[in-house]
């Protein structure tokens, strides 16, 4: 049994596909995984990662910065106006972002939005698979 | 050769070709982009319509806050007047008619003893504005032709800003809506504050399914949604105004073609026309010279039609 993924982006439909689990972080709620047969969900995603898992095996993975996440009968929707896939993730730039957010951190440690950025920087390069 | 007239007429008739040429280009390419900006108006409907599904869940599952997007000013002391236009003109009533729906919103905040807030989108209606004197509070230039989600994120939250910091008290929002090709309209709507959760799940269609489960809870999902919600209705507003613009220009562009065309049509009549009369005058005018040199030497040299051969 599986169900339908979508990456809804204001642009457009980024990722249409089939799911056996999803696996996604809620703001509060922690780690949380999708499997058929979920209740309705609603939920806030946290600057993480979204798990894709094919039923044939094999994962997609994307950055998500920001979004919600919509359970509803066999539909996941994944809501995010700034969500990434692997393949589109820029490692030299999250790398300099990632160096930047770090000195501003060093300077001011209560600089939200470096911590913000930092957060984001660090989740492009775990989805790319690079080493900080 | 040619007399006066004629070569006057001809040079118009090569400028009105020039002119047509242009118009034909300008045609052409809205003809494309207005496909283009369908397309993307088309493909940003998936998340404005699940962002309100998520609202309708949100309202069946009985969550109302009190966010500061959904504040009732109790007085409204300031109307804040989003307008969008175009950078570039030759679209026909395009920027005219938004500019003038704007306006009508402006004097109607003045009626009500309110000041007004005017939030520019596109060169077309800063122009009108600001040679009106109106006062401008934000004006962007560069993206009404092609929006992107970040242009219309940066203008929401602009405007949300002043919204929540009680400076403006009530958001009007004026584009054009695209019907389909051949109609667009001027349309003005309620931007902020928001309707309460529930007209918001009015308007849309989707069926509620169920009782849902919220994480953080109904009202942290529904405070991080509402600025997205906003946002997204400024992009498809952007988006529609971006396709009805090309729509215009194209319908613009391809009457002027057909004037130009017609324009065409009578000048090179008219030009013919002079061109047979400077030939007849010039025959005339040999005719009657030979005639007069005949005259003198009629005696000499009788010459008969046809009676040499």
């Amino acid at each position: 049994m599986s169900f339908q993924v979508e990456l809804v982006s204001p642009e457009a439909i980024t990722y249409q596909g089939e799911a056996e689990m999803v696996i996604a972080r809620t703001v509060g709620g922690g780690d949380i995984a999708f499997q058929p047969g979920h209740v309705p969900f609603i939920g806030v995603l946290a600057v993480w990662s979204v798990d894709v898992i094919r039923p044939e095996g094999g994962r997609d993975t994307f950055a998500v910065h920001r979004g919600f996440v919509q359970v509803a009968g066999t539909k996941i929707s994944i809501l995010s106006d700034v969500s990434e896939s692997a393949g589109d993730i820029d490692v030299e730039r999250a790398r300099v972002a990632k160096a930047d957010a770090e000195s501003a951190l060093s300077a001011d440690k209560d600089d939200e939005a470096a911590a913000a950025d930092l957060a984001r920087a660090d989740i492009r390069l775990a989805v790319a698979g690079a080493e900080g | 050769m040619a007399g006066g007239r004629e070569r006057v007429l001809r040079r118009r008739i090569g400028s009105v070709q020039n002119t047509k040429k242009i118009t034909r280009a300008m045609e052409l390419i809205a003809a494309t982009r207005v496909v283009k900006a369908q397309q993307r108006a088309r493909m940003a409907k998936p998340y404005a319509e699940q962002i309100t599904s998520v609202i309708e869940n949100l309202a069946a599952g009985g969550a109302e806050v009190d966010h500061p997007l959904l504040r009732q000013a109790e007085k409204v002391e300031r109307v804040g007047v989003i307008v969008i236009s175009s950078d570039r003109g030759l679209a026909g009533p395009y920027n005219s008619s938004v500019i003038k729906a704007a306006e009508r919103q402006v004097q109607n905040a003045r009626s009500e003893g309110a000041d007004y807030s005017l939030i520019v989108i596109g060169k077309k209606a800063r122009d009108y504005f600001a040679f009106r004197n109106y006062a401008i509070d934000s004006y962007t230039d560069g993206i009404s032709d092609n929006p992107s989600y970040e242009d219309a994120r940066r203008i929401a939250e602009e405007v949300a800003a002043l919204f929540t910091d009680g400076r403006i008290d009530r958001v009007e929002l004026v584009y054009t809506e695209f019907l389909s090709l051949g109609s667009q309209k001027v349309a003005t709507r309620r931007f902020l504050p928001l309707e309460s959760t529930e007209s918001i799940a009015a308007e849309g269609d989707a069926g509620v399914s169920g009782a849902f489960e919220f994480e953080p809870s109904p009202e942290g999902v529904l405070e991080a949604l509402l600025p997205r919600y906003v946002e997204a209705r400024l992009f498809g507003a952007l988006l529609e105004s971006a396709a009805s613009e090309h729509a215009n220009r194209q319908r613009a562009m391809k009457a002027a073609t057909d004037n130009a065309e017609e324009l065409i049509t009578k000048l090179s009549r008219e030009m013919n026309q002079a061109r047979q009369d400077a030939i007849t005058t010039e025959i005339m005018e040999i005719v009657g010279g030979a005639e007069a040199l005949g005259s003198d030497d009629d005696s000499e040299e009788p010459a008969p039609v046809g009676a040499e051969y």
